[in-house]
């Protein structure tokens, strides 16, 4: 080979932090694309659940709804389905813990870290692939939603904001996941850490209205971050009022939990890890 | 002693976990376009210092430089310059052989052309053309290391930092990595390799520091070391007891009566052999066999590192 006496670099390489992280996000779907059963374990829980709610509980808690409206089931899969959407993202989120610690376990985050690259590309593949993968499995569940009798009224206005929303809870969420899955040790419990986000629809007013809550559960529900989510979804999609407060509300967390997710991941994918 | 800059330049090296000193004051050199080998036991410390020399890891004391470029304070520049193939091959098992040399050849931002005909160059070289196309995961142990090498040289990189790169592999693989690391050595890449194979130490490189409890306790040519220890014997062996007995009385040395056999220190040289063997005629004792033991790296090896036997080598590398 005649190739290797090339002059050491003197100057810094140039950084390409979009190149990189393009590279790493067609890395993750083409893992998406090659290992297709992890994505549908995941999407399953949102199925199963929506058309377990609608279809077996829907009638009795459409009924509880809105007292003296008659019991639809139609009515409640109009209610639940923004909180299918939600855990739909926090699956994906299993998801992306998932394969982010199998980054880490398998060594191959050594070779990233040893390469002159930027060094949030690495991290950044994954949040946008899994950002897409939120989206495209929304639609998904969407389809089966409509299936089932979910009917929206929402304007073209209206849906941009839903797609705005979701594209920022599914952003915001996926750094979150991807810092838990930098944070465990194996690749079981990377899949089980975001377990608690999956939960969190229903300790809010994604199933049942938070008005039926007990006391202290109830104002955990209304100041939890996904349920201002939901709530202005919810309305956007249904063509219902919607206060502005509560998009921006929602808007807001998803910013805060991105940061957050964000320093957090930077911060373990910087750690040292014991040599 | 040339004086260049050197490729890798370590003082007073120190890192610990807690309580636990896994460097303690490691100084190192590695001159350009050579072969250095960091020789050690398992715990000696060998991939600490790997880790920290290719970034991985932060150092708690003293300096480590490549191409002049602090590892610490230059991380990029650093990168720039290395390759690593580490202990375990980094590969990703969702793609392909192909794939894999794809990835890492985006990420050094080579151009579309060139990322071609380096990927094809590499699968060629390393003889994973044929499966180019397959996983990884379906490739043998020492396919797996081939990969993670070619990955390792995509960047062209001046210094490839081995660790233990033939651990695990059967002869022939072992064999045919130590020709790869000879031919980027003839194109004037410096290897840094950490080994706790004598033999492979011996074959491959110009310059050894020997690694023990996270300090250098030997360093220099495998020549320089083997004249550390002075393990040169002649063993000399007899038909009988009553022989093995008599030379015994005649000469000293140390006797190994299952074997019949008699070992005195000394260089195998033909005067020291010839006075060995004037002494037996003039008592008259008969010498079934002789053979001469020249000190090698396991008697460095044991004679520095308190008695700990490097690993369990396969019988060919016993000499």
């Amino acid at each position: 080979m005649s190739t290797a006496t090339v002059p050491r670099p003197v100057d810094l390489p140039r950084p390409r932090p979009l190149a990189d992280a393009m590279t790493m996000l067609g890395r993750q779907l083409r893992h998406a694309r090659r290992y297709p059963e992890l994505t549908v374990i995941v999407l399953l829980v949102p199925v199963v659940l929506l058309v377990l709610f609608v279809l077996v509980f829907g009638s009795t808690l459409g009924a509880g709804l809105a007292p003296g409206a008659p019991a639809s089931r139609g009515a409640y899969a109009d209610y639940v389905l923004p909180a299918i959407l939600v855990m739909t993202i926090t699956s994906i989120a299993q998801g992306t813990s998932t394969t982010m610690a199998m980054d880490t376990t398998q060594g191959i985050i050594d070779r990233f870290r040893t390469l002159s690259i930027a060094p949030g590309a690495v991290l950044s593949g994954h949040v946008l692939a899994a950002t897409i993968q939120s989206l495209l499995s929304m639609v998904v569940v969407t389809g089966v939603g409509l299936a089932v009798g979910f009917r929206p009224h929402a304007s073209a206005v209206d849906w941009l904001l839903v797609v705005g929303l979701l594209t920022g809870l599914s952003f915001a969420v996926s750094w979150l996941s991807v810092a838990l899955g930098l944070a465990s040790r194996t690749v079981e419990s990377a899949s089980n850490y975001p377990m608690p986000l999956v939960l969190l629809p229903f300790l809010g007013s994604g199933f049942v209205p938070t008005d039926s809550m007990p006391a202290g559960l109830r104002s955990f529900a209304e100041y939890q971050p996904f349920t201002p989510v939901m709530d202005a979804v919810r309305g956007l999609l249904l063509g219902t009022p919607v206060q502005a407060s509560t998009v921006w509300v929602g808007a807001g967390w998803c910013a805060v939990l991105a940061v957050a997710g964000w320093l957090l991941a930077r911060r373990l994918y910087a750690r040292p890890r014991r040599g | 002693m040339t004086t260049s800059t050197p490729a890798v330049e370590v003082r007073g090296l120190h890192k610990s976990y807690g309580e636990h000193v896994v460097l303690d004051g490691v100084d190192l050199t590695v001159e350009p376009g050579t072969v250095h080998a960091l020789l050690g036991p398992n715990g000696a410390g060998k991939t600490t210092a790997v880790n920290i020399l290719t970034t991985l890891l932060a150092p708690d004391g003293g300096t480590a430089r490549v191409l002049g470029h602090d590892v610490v304070r230059e991380p990029r520049l650093v990168r720039a310059c290395i390759g690593l193939t580490g202990q375990f091959a980094a590969l990703d098992d969702l793609l392909t052989a192909e794939e894999n040399l794809v990835l890492v050849a985006r990420l050094h931002h080579l151009p579309a052309a060139e990322i071609r005909s380096r990927t094809a160059e590499l699968l060629e070289r390393f003889e994973l053309t044929s499966v180019a196309g397959d996983r990884p995961s379906t490739f043998s142990g020492g396919m797996r290391r081939r990969l993670d090498l070619a990955m390792g040289l995509l960047g062209r990189p001046s210094v490839l930092v081995l660790d233990e790169p033939t651990t695990g592999l059967d002869p022939r693989s072992r064999r045919a990595t130590w020709d790869v690391v000879r031919d980027l050595v003839a194109d004037g890449v410096t290897v840094l390799l950490t080994t706790q194979y004598l033999e492979e130490a011996d074959q491959l490189a110009d310059h050894i520091s020997l690694l023990d409890g996270g300090r250098v306790v030997a360093d220099g040519t495998p020549a320089e070391l083997k004249r550390l220890v002075p393990g040169g014997h002649v063993r000399l062996t007899f038909s009988d007891d009553a022989a093995l007995g008599e030379a015994r009385r005649a000469l000293g040395g140390e006797p190994d009566p299952e074997a019949l056999a008699l070992d005195v220190p000394g260089s195998g040289d033909v005067a020291t052999l010839r006075r060995l063997l004037d002494r037996l005629d003039a008592e008259g004792v008969t010498v079934v066999d002789l053979s001469i033991r020249t000190p090698d790296l396991d008697d460095v090896f044991l004679a520095l590192t308190g008695g700990t036997r490097p690993t369990d080598q396969p019988q060919e590398a016993l000499r």
